[in-house]
């Protein structure tokens, strides 16, 4: 342990024949891609505060939460379809309201704040305000804006910086592949019910990061390779490239999974939804890296790649 | 590639050594007054508190210039004996339009209004339309002008009015065009501020017109304004401003000695004090009226001439209210109205409780990484631990100098910083066992390992980082703070990968001259 390695994942000279299972992979992500696109639409995504807009309030009582009483209390500082629910311990409530339509809209969602507050402290003298956020229309449409627009351009950026380092197959398969993770990352957030808001598109840029990065690793080894082996069938070089770099991808996305498990376990209601998201995409951008990613660019230049290289 | 230079060797362990030392105000008070001791700022989510953005109404400033240039206006023609009628403000066009009373006085009455003195250069054009009116456009330039002054004197405003309530560490910035940003640490009920902050505050004293009480109509110049004494009241307003409350030179609440209420008093300078002075001996007898944002706080009947420049406010406050008002007279009145349009507060005790959270995540996840290079990789791996704990040394070095905010989702991105600054190590690992694999010496096989795993870790990185920036630049609130300290962490994951973990396995292979390597 202090000197030599106790432990790896697979022996040197390992050589599994990934792009057998070329079409297997591609078509289970088609498909876990096109349910994800369904559940978009169908429940689709559970809007966070951020893009939704309206407010939240969490509070603390003292003793069990009393709903009835609240939401009379509510009712009382004329606060109407407000949703109450418990989360964490059964004193812990949380109270949401969407943003008040027509004329002021702006400023009643703002004065919503104040009355809902005070009903809580006269519901139930003693309880505590953790927290009290209020974001009205035009901020959150523009937050989501902002959120979409940062996403894009990632994209479009990665899509330039491999197709300006490698060449266009290398880029057009990255970037699809990376289309493919994005789509189940959303399939996964309408499962999991987390809210999405801008923590969760930071999540998943990190994990489009990441996951970017994996790709560039495997195909730093293809490039290397079609230089090396002038003849080899491009199939047998993919292959090649993903068995000398597996275990990198391995051991890379086990420090990463184990530097967010904690976060998931441990990081608290803000935290643990943006790190199993996290985690979620870890394990889906290391398998599509061999999966997808490889089969895509086998696809598109097992003609053009070989005769480029044996020119 | 194998061979670091002694000022080399020196200076990657000077850096380090400079890291430690740049987080040292993070853990200990200035040994002295006068050292940079500079730290990183807890953010809200950290150590509660509120987050205000405000939203400045520029429409409510164009509409204001609208009407004061409406005035100019007629005051121009009237001044050159010219007549007009159907005076009209057009918000959506930007302008002020008016027939001239008759065709032939139309060239003159044209001269008469571009002679109008602007109050910046080129702040609007007049000229002539089809259909025979006259036009005064505002324009764009002069526009955005105004506006940037407005905002500008805005946040001097409300950081005055903060200052007054005795918040501590408030932090007021401009966002955007015609946005203000107000964070207020350890304030988690902004309730209060938000009334404050929300009030234009800006108070005039007017006479009435004593004829018109009553009516439901008013006539020209004449405003119906409500009262906020809560009743539904209207009083009839002149719309002439006797005295203004720019003039304001001082203003206290305290308790009225005769009838024991909470009243405001204030003091005028000289200009205020001559004007009110002037209008009170004038109009013994009449009622005056004090209004603040178009309500009518109070309209009292003046009993004797006020020639000392001081009066008193009365309006059935309570202390609060009363406290306020003389605080918002003070700090004086906002240029435009201000609106909240997002606000975030967390209470302390959530905060705490995400520290904790934060800090334990950071200690697990850690421990776990420093374990898997350990099991994996022996040897080198515990030379990437170093190197991995150099990493965050400095990236807190760094957070340090620019004083940075550290949120929530700011410890998560150091977190996963750690997670991935490892990648480095492995690859330079990995490839140094394939060359062992292939048969190459020791000495050959680290060589190529370093030469040939760099360029792919400078692949790499660049594509997290492109993602990263882009979210800096779109983020807001907490979510730039994570992209920040990702940033932060693929430069310095690059300097202690690179320079630092190569070194220790550079100088141990120096020292022992081992024949093979433990990959």
């Amino acid at each position: 342990m202090f000197n030599r390695p106790l432990l790896r994942f697979v022996r040197p000279g390992t050589r599994i024949a990934f792009m057998r299972g070329r079409f297997a992979g591609l078509l289970t992500s088609a498909v876990l891609s096109l349910a994800s696109i369904g559940l978009f639409f169908y429940p689709g995504l559970t809007l966070g505060l951020d893009f939704r807009g309206g407010i939240v309030v969490e509070a603390r009582t003292q003793g069990p939460a009393d709903f009835g009483k609240l939401r009379a209390a509510l009712a009382q500082e004329g606060v109407t379809a407000a949703g109450l629910q418990s989360f964490g311990g059964p004193d812990d409530v949380l109270i949401r309201l969407d943003t008040p339509t027509g004329d002021g809209a702006e400023a009643r969602t703002q004065a919503l704040v104040d009355h809902v507050r005070h009903a809580v402290s006269a519901a139930q003298p003693g309880a505590q305000v953790l927290r009290a956020d209020a974001v009205g229309a035009s901020v959150s449409g523009e937050l989501f804006r902002d959120g979409m627009l940062a996403l894009g351009l990632s994209l479009l950026m990665i899509l330039g910086y491999i197709w300006i380092r490698f060449e266009w197959e290398f880029a057009v398969s990255a970037v699809l592949t990376l289309v493919l993770d994005l789509t189940k990352t959303v399939g996964f957030l309408v499962l999991t019910h987390f809210e999405f808001d801008l923590v969760m598109v930071a999540a998943i840029l990190t994990i489009l990061g990441y996951s970017t990065n994996d790709k560039v690793v495997v195909y730093d080894r293809v490039r290397e390779n079609l230089r090396k082996y002038r003849t080899m069938p491009l199939r047998e070089l993919i292959d090649l490239s993903i068995n000398e770099t597996l275990n990198r991808t391995l051991g890379t996305s086990s420090t990463v999974f184990l530097a967010a498990l904690p976060l998931a376990l441990f990081g608290g209601a803000s935290l643990s939804g943006f790190a199993w998201v996290m985690l979620f995409g870890i394990v889906v951008g290391t398998s599509s890296s061999i999966f997808i990613a490889a089969p895509l660019l086998l696809l598109m230049g097992e003609k053009r790649l070989r005769r480029d290289a044996s020119r | 590639m194998m061979y670091y230079s002694r000022l080399r060797m020196l200076s990657v362990l000077g850096v380090c050594l400079l890291g430690l030392v740049l987080c040292l105000p993070n853990v200990m008070r200035a040994p002295a007054a006068h050292l940079p001791w500079r730290q990183i700022h807890l953010g809200l989510d950290l150590r509660g508190g509120s987050y205000l953005l405000m939203q400045v109404d520029l429409q409510a400033l164009e509409h204001d210039r609208l009407q004061s240039l409406s005035d100019q206006a007629r005051q121009a023609l009237l001044h050159d004996n010219l007549g007009y009628r159907d005076i009209v403000l057009d918000d959506t066009a930007r302008r002020v339009t008016l027939y001239p009373r008759d065709v032939s006085e139309h060239d003159r009455a044209l001269q008469t209004l571009g002679a109008i003195p602007a109050s910046v250069p080129d702040e609007f054009a007049a000229s002539s339309l089809p259909d025979g009116r006259l036009a005064l456009t505002l324009s764009e330039a002069a526009l955005q002008v105004r506006a940037r002054e407005a905002v500008t004197q805005s946040i001097e405003i409300v950081r005055r009015r903060i200052d007054a309530t005795g918040a501590i560490d408030p932090e007021i910035t401009r966002q955007g065009n015609d946005r203000i940003v107000v964070q207020l640490p350890g304030i988690s009920d902004p309730e209060r501020i938000k009334a404050l902050l929300g009030t234009t505050a800006r108070m005039t004293f007017h006479l009435l017109d004593e004829s018109a009480t009553g009516a439901s109509v008013a006539a020209p110049g004449v405003t119906l304004m409500p009262t906020t004494d809560g009743s539904n009241q209207t009083l009839p307003i002149r719309d002439h401003v006797e005295v203004d409350g720019a003039d304001l030179t001082n203003a206290g609440a305290m308790i009225d000695q005769q009838n024991g209420q909470w009243a405001v008093n204030f003091t005028f300078n000289r200009v205020g004090a001559a004007a009110f002075a002037a209008v009170t001996r004038a109009n013994v007898g009449h009622r005056f009226a004090i209004v603040l944002d178009n309500k009518v706080i109070e309209a009292p009947v003046i009993q004797t001439p006020i020639t000392a420049g001081n009066g008193q406010i009365t309006g059935n406050f309570t202390a609060q209210k009363a406290t306020d008002l003389a605080l918002l007279l003070r700090a004086g009145a906002l240029p435009v109205p201000l609106s909240v349009i997002e606000q975030r507060s967390i209470g302390p005790s959530l905060g705490a409780d995400s520290i904790r959270a934060g800090a334990m995540s950071l200690g697990v996840g850690f421990v776990l990484v420093i374990v898997f290079m350990a099991l994996f990789y022996g040897r080198f791996g515990w030379y990437a631990n170093v190197a991995l704990l150099a990493n965050l040394v400095l990236m807190m070095a760094i957070l340090s100098l620019f004083e940075a905010t550290l949120t929530l989702p700011g410890m998560a991105g150091l977190l996963l910083t750690l997670g991935m600054a490892v990648d480095a190590n492995i690859l330079i690992n990995e490839r140094i066992r394939e060359e062992v694999a292939r048969g190459r010496t020791a000495l050959a096989a680290l060589q190529a390992g370093f030469e040939r795993a760099t360029s792919t870790i400078v692949d790499s990185n660049a594509t997290a980082l492109l993602a990263h920036v882009m979210l800096f630049v779109f983020g807001t609130g907490p979510v730039r703070g994570f992209a920040l300290t990702i940033t932060i962490g693929i430069a310095t994951t690059l300097f202690t990968t690179l320079l630092l973990s190569r070194l220790l396995m550079v100088r141990w292979y120096a020292l022992t001259r081992p024949a093979t390597l433990p990959v």
